[in-house]
């Protein structure tokens, strides 16, 4: 009768090394220290959370016509939902908001065509940047093909903090590489040009390049001759945030090798060349988490317009607020704005780790 | 050359047509605006060069406040985001990612006009001790230096004369011995021993001036507006979001292999943190610090939507709107900041050298 050995199943580890319970003594009370952190912080949330949440959700008053009819001592959602159009489409006439919607349904079926790659992407990007604007313009301003003139002091809201955005974008990224190319110059007075602009611009607030837009342009121009006011600010913007580009662009040039440009003239390339098809791939590469942030840094200013009298979402939000009818609505106004602010900026952040993480083409360790 | 002088004859044109005179002669015209926060003497009868210099002081004023408060908490903020207590963490990163995906404008407006703007009238005012916030401000009670109370201030100097001494003795000590002493800690003591000494010999100089409750409003005290206040935290929060990130990553590009050296020398945790991971991390640190200050020191401006007299709402907006020098007081703005920037550059690049790697 021979024994055959039978290996019991192991056991279980000891609850305190796996589990919910190991969890939280290694995280939350591994130290008195860390257990009185936890206790405060507990303590913190507990201040915050439950009033926040009975002030948004449980008091919340969604419906009315004004701040009198919220009652119940919450937030006052109602005023949010009478003034939503005005918040995105600005003081634009109520009749003429499906040429905004139209635009920008546009714009999102021609981003869409990229994933669906139907036409040649580079037909797709040349329409994109140059006849959509022109399309675009003419759907938002009017004044042809029978469509009723809207003065760009009407546009507003979202609207306007979504367009100044991307214009800004789209316009000083090219600014910026040019400037940066500049200031890596050898030719004296282009490098002298590109740093003097530069610093002199990174050395003072936006706001004051706006007032310099916005009161100064307009002294330098001749009589009758005048552009109008969004027109200024947007070349403000551009300037403003094409010299910080160009000091992001400047370091991820500064970032490639010598053997590079020396390779790209040995192969017999024109500066041109050489910058567009060796160097500048490169480099946009390495500093595009620097170019998103300037992006996100662009977006956020666009507020500032504010000040020198545009009325962007922030705007809108400020001037509704401040009306009879919704007076001491400024808290719910701002949660708003500030939501949707933080959603675009905040995923534009997230892309740009996305982007980064694909583009990477494994000089780095793992 | 030729746009040149095209734009210039231009701006002649127009300035003529308006009939405002070039130059900086506006600067000794009497202003005849208040200005309600100044920390020097000011009148609607002074110039307008003495509103500038006002609101020069309360740019600096702001910035320099702001620049303390924001790199405190975002050095607080950075730590606690590595923090081994995942609540913790968390929460710096939930504050982080707020603070920095919203515009710094509606911050502030959200601290003026939703916040500061929602307390009390002054009749029912919060008050903590001596301390009174209502929406007119916070007030504090206020200071009055009473004569012998220079002799405070020269004790202060003997204090901090005395702390630098020791710290000197301490470190020659160490080199000399190897013996440790606690310098910085004990110098610290030596400034408040000596100050409370001279202020316990010269009989405490010092009264203080209580705000109290009078019939329409405080009277007495020292007061903080709320446009200041605002400013203040609406900058300081903001910057510090920026500032523990970039504490953050600079901590974690100190290789782990530095912190296993140290403590496989046998340094205790708090002198591997001081000794060998916070002076590696400095170095990734600083340059991007210097820009957050910039950055401070110009979002400063942003004080002008709410009402804070600081340089761009006194020069480029009420000066330039009563004189019509609008191309004289941008320059005057443009020369002021571009100087704050240098200044804020030239001293973190010598700071910067100071900490950076001596190679061989």
């Amino acid at each position: 009768m021979t024994k055959i050995f039978k290996a019991s199943p192991s056991l279980p580890p000891p609850v305190n090394s796996v589990g919910p319970v190991a969890w939280i003594r290694q995280n939350l009370v591994s130290t008195p220290f860390n257990t009185a952190l936890t206790l405060i912080s507990l303590y913190i949330l507990y201040l915050l959370v439950p009033p926040v949440i009975s002030w948004a959700i449980i008091n919340a008053t969604w419906d009315g016509e004004s701040k009198a009819d919220c009652t119940a001592g919450g937030a006052c959602w109602a005023f949010i939902r009478v003034r939503f159009d005005q918040f995105m489409y600005g003081r634009y006439p109520l009749e003429e908001y499906w040429r905004i919607n139209l635009g920008c349904i546009l714009l999102i079926v021609l981003i869409g065509m990229y994933a669906i790659k139907v036409v040649n992407k580079t037909i797709l990007t040349t329409f994109i940047l140059i006849a959509y604007p022109v399309i675009a313009y003419l759907l938002f301003a009017g004044g042809l093909l029978g469509l009723e003139q809207v003065e760009t002091e009407l546009w507003g809201g979202l609207f306007l903090t979504v367009l100044l955005g991307i214009i800004g974008i789209i316009a000083s990224f090219p600014l910026g590489v040019l400037l940066a190319l500049g200031r890596r110059s050898n030719m004296p007075i282009v490098k002298s040009v590109c740093i003097i602009f530069i610093e002199t611009i990174r050395a003072v607030p936006l706001i004051t390049i706006l007032f310099m837009a916005s009161v100064m342009i307009p002294l330098f121009l001749p009589d009758g001759l005048n552009f109008n006011k969004m027109l200024r600010v947007l070349i403000g913007i551009t300037l403003f945030s094409a010299a910080y580009m160009a000091e992001v662009i400047r370091g991820g040039l500064q970032a490639i090798p010598k053997g590079q440009y020396e390779a790209a003239d040995a192969m017999g390339l024109t500066y041109w060349q050489s910058m567009l098809l060796v160097i500048l791939p490169q480099a946009l590469k390495l500093v595009i988490p620097g170019i998103v942030n300037t992006f996100i840094a662009l977006f956020k200013d666009t507020t500032l317009v504010y000040i020198v009298g545009m009325f962007d979402l922030l705007g809108m939000i400020q001037l509704a607020s401040h009306s009879p009818k919704w007076l001491g609505t400024t808290i719910e106004g701002y949660a708003f704005s500030g939501f949707l602010y933080w959603i675009i900026c905040f995923s534009m952040s997230r892309y740009s780790m996305t982007v980064e993480r694909k583009l990477e083409t494994g000089h780095k360790r793992n | 050359m030729f746009v040149g002088y095209y734009l210039f004859s231009n701006l002649q044109a127009n300035l003529d047509k308006q009939g405002i005179a070039t130059g900086f002669g506006f600067l000794n015209q009497p202003a005849g605006f208040p200005i309600l926060i100044h920390l020097i003497e000011y009148t609607e009868a002074n110039t307008y060069g003495r509103a500038f210099v006002v609101a020069l002081i309360n740019t600096f004023v702001i910035s320099l406040l702001g620049i303390v408060l924001a790199t405190i908490i975002g050095v607080i903020m950075g730590l606690a985001r590595l923090s081994n207590n995942w609540l913790i963490a968390r929460l710096a990163t939930v504050y982080v990612e707020t603070l920095r995906n919203i515009p710094l404008l509606l911050q502030m407006f959200f601290w003026y006009f939703a916040v500061l703007s929602a307390l009390p009238g002054p009749k029912n005012s919060i008050i903590f001790g001596d301390f009174l916030m209502n929406n007119r401000g916070i007030y504090s009670p206020n200071p009055q230096f009473q004569n012998g109370f220079g002799f405070v201030v020269f004790g202060f100097f003997v204090g901090v004369a005395a702390a630098i001494a020791l710290i000197v003795w301490a470190k020659r000590r160490q080199t000399r011995t190897g013996i440790w002493f606690p310098a910085y800690w004990a110098s610290l003591g030596t400034i408040v021993a000596i100050t409370f000494l001279s202020l316990v010999l010269s009989g405490f100089p010092v009264e203080f001036d209580l705000p109290e409750l009078g019939r329409f409003n405080i009277v007495g005290g020292m007061v903080l507006t709320p446009e200041f206040v605002a400013v203040l935290i609406a900058l300081s929060t903001y910057t510090s979001s920026f500032i523990a990130e970039i504490v953050r990553a600079g901590i974690q590009s100190v290789n782990w292999g530095q912190t296993e050296a140290s403590r496989s020398l046998g340094l205790p945790d708090g002198l591997t943190q001081r000794l060998i991971v916070l002076p590696q991390a400095l170095r990734v640190i600083i340059p991007p610090l210097t820009s957050q200050f910039l950055n401070l020191a110009k979002n400063s401006s942003l004080g002008a939507a709410i009402a804070y007299p600081e340089l761009v709402s006194v020069v480029m907006g009420t000066t330039s709107g009563q004189t019509g020098q609008s191309i004289e007081t941008i320059g005057l703005c443009m020369l002021v900041y571009g100087s704050l920037s240098l200044t804020i550059s030239l001293f973190m690049n010598w700071y910067n050298k100071k900490m950076s790697l001596t190679e061989r």
